[in-house]
């Protein structure tokens, strides 16, 4: 049943609906695949033990003739900041390690309904701080396409575990790029939603003014089915949308057959293109842009002139954000405790737990978010921050009143190795540069790949990027995208990743 | 605990001038919780009125108890405030254990309510206006409990238990600006203002305010500057102490008193005032040194970005104007009017605190009279011995219900005071009481004539001195009837009977 | 240069509550100073008359009916609960022996 890992999910929910396969198979294959691979990629923190009752039961209802939905009975997998009722749930951190949530995060509850099979929480930095999931508490992920690299972050467990067929469909979250750039790193499709189109609730918060949760898939299509299956308004998250939205599945539908190319208008962010990108992700860029005009797209080059200070503004929200929604691990509720030596206070109980419970990445984050918000120097940091997340709304509405869709690399370089960035935070957070506006706008993104760069040999994305609310053009521009280079190639680019130990 | 050094009031205000400022912190009754749907209920199970929000559990969000705003928008217009129109929520950081996500939800820089006032009737009759600066929502704290050390405070303790049932419940948090010239009313005005707070929520209907269940709580600040001679500037302000846990309005007055005295002894022998909390002890009648306010007060406030601004329409406000109960100052006039009391009684029901409890017993069934001659008079009585509010012995309901017992005859004065010691110790209705005291008055003519004609056969030389027209005589043989009763019989009726007996 | 000190750093974790080790604030006040240098160019365009954005979709007034909910279970309330007696959280003493 080799086949089954490697079907689309669009493809195995076909097979599923006919009863070719049921969903204990596609289940069962997927479990094995783990089983077989996961030691050398280390995409899962843990793996369901319920997932093939599950499947059970949704091959009993659909026996039964019960109407399902179209994605029923396909495998998920589910990024460990998302809190589940059957699996741990840790945010990638020591400190909630074993941690069992009462109630599951709306997204999860969102695909159970529609009969998606969780099988396993996926790996991440922790607390989702980092592009690498080298500041997982549980050791990093590896990159399917070369073991020695990282698979991006901090979703970087979602993006290898669909990269490395080991599930179809998974969900991340997205802070600053935490879904985009691991799709680039890994040849897969990841999509960042309108900020407030998918629930936060049950989201274990990063930066609550930042963090969107979005589907990670190896297909621009299967990232819509599974769109279309959690953007929903949620009443237990303030920021939720209300908006009733086109199905996404069916505007990539639609862009694969080639529709909304002509006369589409396409900006390239003069500040987000040269210098600073690797050249092989420059030169797959500008064939991809090019690609675009030959099929009568036009290409308008738009300036963004506040992006430079995007990074700097989003290491000021982001911390800050953060230093506060982590106070509530304090060993009180629930999580770790660490007794300091001969007792101590309430006080000191907590000091200690938590510089045992976060690792050095999370403790550098909390501490200048701390200094941030602190007396003194609000206006400066904080402050200034949120008017730089003004002004960079301000050259996107600029930019989006000339094109329809902006387009940039999705990162600067293709997947680095280990160890490369770790000692210098700063390159690490500059590796952001591309994502993170879109956070601080709350517009939707999608990274769709694009080819190998020349040079490494590793995969590149597209980043593609719409004005709030309009999600629906990135399904169709990235499918669009995804039908025009593998008609040029042949074949997917995902079916040029190396096999890995597995059967 | 030292003992404070205290200077004679007197002397303290000839020597300074108390400057105030209040922060009253109302626990409104919605339903539910400021920010999540869990009960917002007094007195269950510990930890059993909580959600994944009130646990601050990871991935849990809040959102916007509707009553809430509704409820504060009602209060910032009672207080005669501006409301704004768009209003946001800010994260308070700190760690505290009974703090769940160890960040309050409060509003910092942009308050639903602000620049208003409130006109506070002083035991005189005087009318004193006091300056509102703001009014905000914000959402409570858990409940700690001390284990271990003998004393079950903070101070000594081994351990400490956390329950959230009330963490969550909303609160708005009512600030004034500076009080001046108070003077020596200073207590006075602070009990004052405190009860037209919790006669304005009251009427409103938005807070239970019992201050002994914590719903309505005060924070005092106080701080004494030294006086100037005439034609002199004014000294500048003084450093300020404030003093919490104070929960009573007798509590409110007697804390003052304490911070001016202890402030001005301190003051008067060169010492410096410490900006600090002072916690109110109501057994020792003293306030104690709590956390010194110091940099590790640096709250980190920042818009809560889990929430979004509340902006309420001109037509929202106006309808809660419009439906805004009449002011206190007014319904006072109203309901002495009403009930027909004297200045002199009505002005002992408000220095008393009890224009609530009054009527609440008269709508509970009461004569103005019979409500307004038991809380004034025993409820008053006991609660000062006891040193607790009288609004805390015995329900408005019970009252009216001992009233009633007395206008049917079923008990006199005296054994309605029995009865109410019994309800006050908790031993149920006044009519579970009656029965199970067997307190009622014997109505029963034939246990009566009985002991009537006991009384009369043994004391011959009475009968015949009555039978001859000295009616007082029969005094003696009242006297051993309701003796022989155990006072449980109407003298009015017993002498009638003594009388008809005797010419039989 | 932002010239943060270990003093500063020392006071930050304070209030953040991690019992930092001196190692940690020796290279946190590095990185901190090198990372605070680099984002302190906010402050070159983020002018008074430049807005504030908090929410990156502008939405007010979302609120819930206040009608009562689901509750967690006692057993789900303090099925995480490093330690607890009697239903309620149990912590360390709140004040050390020298308060």
């Amino acid at each position: 049943m080799n086949d089954i890992i490697r079907m689309t999910a669009a493809d195995l929910a076909t097979h599923l609906q006919s009863g070719e396969i049921s969903a204990v198979d596609a289940t069962q294959a997927h479990l094995d695949r783990i089983e077989a691979v996961d030691t050398d990629v280390h995409a899962f923190l843990a793996v369901s033990s319920d997932a093939l009752d599950t499947a059970r039961r949704i091959d009993e209802r659909r026996a039964a003739g019960e109407k399902l939905g179209p994605l029923a009975g396909v495998p998920l997998a589910v990024k460990d900041v998302l809190v589940t009722t059957d699996m741990p749930s840790t945010s990638g951190s020591k400190i909630l390690e074993g941690y069992m949530s009462p109630f599951d995060a709306t997204v999860v509850r969102l695909s159970r309904e529609a009969g998606l099979i969780p099988i396993g929480k996926t790996n991440m930095d922790e607390f989702a701080m980092g592009s690498s999931t080298e500041h997982s508490a549980y050791g990093p992920t590896r990159n399917p396409w070369d073991l020695d690299r990282i698979p991006g972050g901090s979703g970087g467990g979602s993006a290898a575990a669909v990269a490395a067929f080991e599930a179809p469909l998974a969900l991340g979250s997205d802070t600053g790029g935490s879904i985009r750039q691991p799709a680039h790193v890994t040849g897969t499709v990841g999509v960042k939603p309108t900020y407030g189109a998918v629930s936060r609730y049950g989201a274990i918060a990063l930066a609550s003014s930042l963090d969107q949760v979005g589907p990670v898939t190896r297909t621009v299509l299967d990232a819509g089915l599974l769109h279309d299956v959690i953007a929903h308004h949620d009443p237990h998250d303030s920021t939720s949308l209300k908006d009733v939205w086109p199905s996404m599945a069916d505007a990539a539908r639609s862009g694969a057959r080639g529709e909304g190319l002509a006369g589409l208008k396409v900006g390239v962010v003069r500040e987000l293109t040269g210098n600073g990108f690797q050249a092989g992700v420059q030169s797959r860029f500008d064939e991809t842009v090019a690609l675009l005009t030959q099929q009568g797209a036009e290409v308008i080059e738009v300036s963004a002139p506040h992006f430079e200070y995007a990074v700097a503004a989003y290491y000021l929200i982001l911390p800050a954000e953060a230093s506060s929604n982590l106070a509530k691990f304090d060993s009180v509720r629930f999580g770790m405790r660490v007794q300091p030596e001969g007792g101590g206070t309430v006080e000191q109980v907590m000091a200690a737990t938590r510089e045992a419970g976060f690792g050095p990445e999370v403790k550098r984050r909390i501490i200048l978010g701390t200094y941030a918000l602190s007396a003194g120097y609000y206006d400066a940091y904080y402050g200034s921050a949120q008017k730089v997340r003004t002004l960079i709304q301000r050259d996107f509405n600029t930019a989006f009143e000339k094109v329809d869709v902006l387009v940039t690399p999705s990162a600067p370089t293709t997947a680095f190795k280990f160890g490369e960035k770790l000692e210098d935070p700063m390159a690490m957070y500059l590796n952001d540069i591309t994502t993170i506006p879109a956070n601080l706008a709350g517009i939707p993104g999608i990274s769709v790949p694009i080819g190998l760069a020349p040079e490494d040999g590793l995969p590149v994305g597209i980043q593609v990027m719409a004005p709030q609310r309009e999600d629906a053009r990135l399904y169709r521009v990235g499918a669009a995208i995804e039908a025009l280079l593998e008609q040029q190639w042949g074949h997917t680019l995902i079916s040029q990743a190396p096999a890995l130990g597995g059967k | 605990m030292a003992k404070d050094a205290l200077m004679d009031y007197d002397k303290a205000l000839e020597l300074f001038e108390p400057v105030l400022g209040f922060e009253v912190h109302v626990e409104l009754n919605t339903k539910t919780k400021m920010f999540s749907s869990a009960p917002n209920e007094f007195g269950s199970a510990a930890n059993t009125n909580v959600s994944p929000v009130c646990l601050g559990l990871p991935g849990a969000l809040p959102v916007v108890n509707e009553q809430a705003v509704r409820y504060a928008i009602s209060l910032g217009l009672a207080l005669g405030c501006s409301i704004a129109p768009s209003s946001r929520f800010a994260r308070k950081n700190y760690f505290y254990p009974d703090l769940a996500k160890n960040y309050q939800i409060s509003q910092y820089d942009e308050p639903i309510a602000f620049e208003g006032s409130v006109d506070v009737e002083m035991p005189d009759g005087r009318i004193v206006t006091v300056p509102i600066e703001r009014a905000h929502m914000e959402e409570d704290a858990g409940k700690l409990t001390h284990v271990g050390g003998s004393t079950g405070r903070i101070q000594g303790a081994e351990y400490s238990l956390v329950d959230y049932n009330r963490a969550g419940v909303p609160l708005v948090e009512i600030v004034t600006d500076i009080i001046y010239g108070a003077e020596a009313d200073a207590p006075e005005l602070a009990k004052a203002y405190v009860a037209t707070i919790r006669d304005i929520v009251t009427s409103l209907g938005i807070s239970d305010a019992k201050m002994e269940r914590g719903n309505l709580r005060c924070d005092a600040n106080i701080s004494l500057r030294p006086r100037t001679a005439a034609g002199e500037p004014p000294a500048p302000l003084g450093t300020r102490t404030e003093t919490k846990n104070v929960n009573s309005l007798r509590s409110v007055e007697r804390a003052i008193r304490y911070e001016i005295q202890r402030q001005a002894a301190i003051l008067a022998s060169g010492g410096t005032i410490i900006q600090e909390t002072r916690h109110w002890h109501e057994d020792t009648g003293r306030t104690s040194a709590g956390r010194p306010k110091s940099d590790a007060d640096d709250y980190r406030y920042f818009p809560e970005p889990d929430l979004l601004p509340v902006e309420p329409s001109v037509e929202l406000i106006e309808e809660l104007r419009a439906a805004l109960p009449e002011p206190p100052a007014a319904r006072r006039r109203r309901l002495k009017a009403d009930w027909g009391f004297t200045d002199l009684e009505f002005q002992d029901v408000v220095n008393g605190g009890l224009l609530v409890e009054i009527t609440e017993t008269v709508a509970a069934g009461a004569t103005p009279a019979a409500a307004r001659k038991w809380w004034t008079g025993e409820i008053s009585r006991v609660a000062n011995v006891q040193g607790v509010e009288a609004s805390a012995l015995v329900s408005p309901e019970n009252v009216a219900a001992l009233a009633g017992l007395v206008d049917t005859g079923t008990l006199t004065d005296k054994l309605a005071r029995q009865v109410l010691e019994g309800v006050i110790a908790g031993e149920g209705t006044p009519q579970e009481v009656v029965d199970a005291r067997g307190l009622a008055v014997v109505s029963d003519d034939g246990a009566l004539i009985a002991a009537i004609d006991d009384a009369l056969a043994s004391q011959p030389d009475v009968l015949a001195k009555i039978r001859d027209g000295k009616v007082q005589a029969a005094g003696a043989v009242i006297g051993a009837v309701m003796k022989a009763m155990k006072g449980q019989a109407d003298a009015a009726r017993v002498r009638e009977l003594v009388l008809e007996r005797a010419q039989s | 240069m932002s010239e943060i000190s270990e003093e500063q750093v020392a006071h930050l974790a304070n209030l953040a509550r991690i019992a930092l080790t001196p190692e940690e604030i020796s290279s946190l006040t590095t990185e901190l100073d090198q990372i605070v240098d680099s984002i302190a160019k906010v402050q070159e365009v983020a002018t008074p008359d430049v807005p504030a954005t908090s929410h990156p979709v502008p939405l007010s007034n979302v609120f819930r009916p206040d009608v009562v909910g689901n509750t967690l279970t006692i057993e789900q309330t303090l099925q995480n609960a490093p330690e607890h007696a009697d239903n309620r959280f149990k912590v360390s003493a709140i004040l050390g022996e020298e308060q």
